[in-house]
């Protein structure tokens, strides 16, 4: 925050000049449907009221009223721009409930779609980002579009594989649905190695541009302290100092057989979450090709086929589990009653505990940099409504 | 009373190839933007989109007008046009060949800079009088902007006026029948590069299109226009780009001058300025928009100081070319 704008918030003159402005629930850079209830005085931001809720869709009750085999197609509805992770935490919930085995195979296809689906999400992010600093007719949408671009190509890989684009329903309890087709292996490492000179070409394109280094440095800094009480995760707190990847800190899913590289940077602003997200691009897509190269053969499932939707029951008890998301940590807390359906169920969204951090970050910034801020944060408001 | 005459023919004339090369300006530039960002770009009005525009201009005539019930219906109404007036006029004082023009002005220069640092008017008159708050942040940000930065733009300008000695728009053109003024050295660059930036803060374009700021303030100061009153903004913005294009051709890339007979050299000129609109596009859509905080000091700390040096070094240099006691 620069010491001007400091000023202003503390001494506090002006008073009646203020202005309230609404920003959202319907506006370009909402990411969904937000909305800031933004105090001004003049351009400086002095006070914001963040509104969720706008997508509220009755997940967690959905979830009680849907049989452990149907929820996980509908778990991916929660953060629809990574679906394959908030799948993984439901079913990783109730496989610790019902003590499950996960053959190997299924472990490491679980692990790919996830970490190509970071990737995807990565490119989503890094798109509407600089399409909120850079304008729909500007720059920004140049990035955009090369972005999205490079994520057809990961839907694509998983159109092939599961056979939809954006709601997969690839996990289920005890393994995967679906195993790789012929030739897909081949297709997955040309992307991979595609996206990864792409990411080289953005990163010029970026980081030798001194305005997007002027929008992005200095900008929206969360302390290591702040991080921490408010309990932010992913890509945000590793930006802030923290070395915190469940990846790493509780491995999930033989994550343990995989060498990748946790990024951290220290300076905590927006620039900080910038550096740490694309280094995570190539880190997805170096745990991609060791999957790849060290696929196990065998079966992809623990259990038979589906044949009904109330075939899974879990005995009774409650579990919660959790993955490292491409926004952060996604949690899933089940109780079971020992029925088909989980009696009680909580998801833990990551960007809705992310979101968190807003109304304390933003306050002393210019309007231009609420939506850098935003950006930056990366929320999908279907997992912090649900 | 004939030469009222031949002056209303010749506004006319003008006024309307004008509004012609600006709907085809925004295909020319939504084509290009479409090739940079691996896209087609409209396809489907006529033959490679050439209908596009005239599809887009009827379907904004077609529009429904919505006033909002608490604006200021005066101020409302009356913005469009005059930020549109002034977009217009700014090329009466071109000359687009030897003697084709609606008025060679003595001081043509100071009239296209005069005339062009007044839309401003008209563009606060939108933002004050749609009754909105992103309009009003977004007039704000645009005295804030078009004050800063037309200080740099006028001394940029006079950069070529100083190398031709002449205020007049025609005479700075024939000066540059050897040397354009552009591969002059060092000054000429440097003027040019300027001139280019300044341009794009004038046009509102990004790297400084902060008034519009869709992203923040959804559409600035127009939110709250649409219909025929949207199209008159859009006209005049492109207006305005189109004519500074016509000026930065005229100032450094030598106006009509180019090989072939003489009849060509108002083609010469419109492909000089379509390459100058071009670049400024070209910045447009590869750059992300910077803050209003950094555009001011950008003005006020960096271009401001380098133009007025810049104007000096010029004028040093003219003095020592013609010699003392000249």
């Amino acid at each position: 925050m620069d010491p001007e704008a400091r000023k202003v918030i503390e001494m506090g003159y002006g008073g009646a000049e203020r202005l309230t402005m609404n920003m959202g629930p319907q506006h370009p850079s909402a990411h969904g449907v937000f909305r800031a209830i933004l105090t001004l005085q003049g351009e400086t931001v002095v006070g914001m009221d963040a509104v969720i809720g706008y997508l509220h869709r009755c997940h967690e009750k959905l979830g009680e009223t849907l049989t452990y085999t149907q929820y996980p197609s509908i778990a991916s509805k929660t953060d629809y721009v990574a679906a394959m992770s908030s799948e993984l935490a439901y079913v990783r919930a109730a496989e610790l409930l019902g003590k499950i085995e996960v053959p190997k195979r299924a472990q490491y296809l679980r692990v790919l779609v996830g970490e190509l689906q970071r990737i995807a999400s990565h490119c989503v992010w890094l798109g509407t980002w600089c399409m909120d600093m850079g304008g729909a007719l500007g720059g920004g949408a140049t990035v955009f579009l090369y972005c999205i671009r490079e994520r057809e190509m990961v839907l694509d890989l998983f159109e092939a594989l599961v056979g939809a684009r954006l709601l997969y329903g690839f996990h289920q309890v005890g393994g995967t649905r679906y195993d790789l087709p012929a030739g897909w292996v081949q297709t997955c490492r040309e992307t991979v190695d595609f996206i990864d000179r792409r990411i080289t070409e953005w990163e010029e394109m970026l980081e030798d541009n001194d305005f997007f280094l002027a929008r992005a440095r200095g900008v929206g800094v969360i302390s290591r302290e702040l991080a921490q009480e408010i309990g932010i995760s992913g890509p945000l707190i590793r930006a802030s100092g923290v070395n915190y990847d469940i990846r790493r800190a509780e491995p999930y899913s033989s994550y343990e057989d995989f060498d990748f590289k946790v990024p951290v940077e220290t300076a905590g602003d927006c620039y900080a979450r910038y550096r740490v997200r694309m280094v995570e691009f190539r880190e997805s897509s170096k745990i991609v090709r060791q999957v790849l190269d060290g696929l196990p053969e065998g079966p992809i499932s623990s259990r038979p086929g589906v044949k009904s939707v109330g075939q899974v029951r879990i005995p009774k008890g409650e579990a919660y589990a959790r993955v490292e998301g491409p926004r952060g940590e996604v949690g899933c807390y089940l109780v079971a009653d020992g029925s088909a359906k989980p009696y009680r169920m909580k998801w833990r969204g990551a960007s809705f505990s992310n979101l968190a951090v807003l109304p304390h970050i933003i306050p002393g910034h210019k309007v231009a940099d609420v939506v850098a801020i935003m950006g930056s944060v990366d929320p999908v408001f279907g997992e912090v409504d649900r | 009373m004939g030469e009222a005459l031949s002056g209303f023919i010749a506004g006319f004339i003008v006024l309307n190839a004008v509004v012609g090369i600006v709907t085809y300006v925004t295909l020319l530039e939504r084509k290009f933007a479409a090739r940079m960002q691996s896209r087609i770009g409209p396809y489907r009005v006529g033959p490679h989109g050439l209908l596009q525009p005239i599809a887009d201009a009827l379907k904004l005539m077609m529009k429904e007008d919505i006033v909002p019930r608490l604006a200021d219906r005066v101020v409302y109404n009356l913005a469009p046009v005059v930020f549109l007036i002034p977009c217009m006029l700014i090329f009466a004082t071109i000359p687009f060949a030897p003697g084709l023009g609606v008025a060679d002005l003595n001081i043509g220069i100071l009239f296209f800079l005069a005339v062009s640092a007044m839309e401003i008017v008209g563009l606060f008159m939108a933002g004050w009088g749609s009754n909105n708050k992103y309009a009003l942040l977004s007039a704000m940000r645009a005295v804030n902007q078009i004050i800063s930065y037309d200080l740099p733009f006028i001394f940029t300008a006079l950069v070529p006026v100083l190398l031709a000695g002449s205020l007049r728009l025609s005479d700075i053109a024939t000066a540059q029948a050897g040397l354009w003024f552009v591969f002059y050295p060092v000054i000429g660059q440097l003027a040019f590069a300027a001139f280019i930036i300044t341009t794009l803060a004038a046009e509102n374009r990004v790297p400084f299109d902060i008034l519009e700021a869709e992203s923040e303030l959804v559409a600035g100061f127009r939110v709250e226009y649409s219909g025929m009153k949207f199209a008159l903004i859009q006209l005049g913005e492109y207006a305005h780009m189109v004519g500074t294009s016509f000026l930065g051709a005229l100032l450094f890339l030598g106006a009509w001058a180019g090989p072939g007979p003489a009849w060509l050299g108002p083609v010469w000129f419109l492909l000089k300025a379509m390459g100058v609109f071009l670049l400024v596009t070209w910045v447009r859509w590869s750059f992300v928009r910077i803050r209003v905080d950094q555009i001011l000091a950008i003005s006020w700390k960096l271009l401001l100081p380098l133009s007025l040096l810049l104007l000096m070094a010029t004028a040093l240099v003219v003095v020592l070319r013609s010699g003392p006691g000249v």
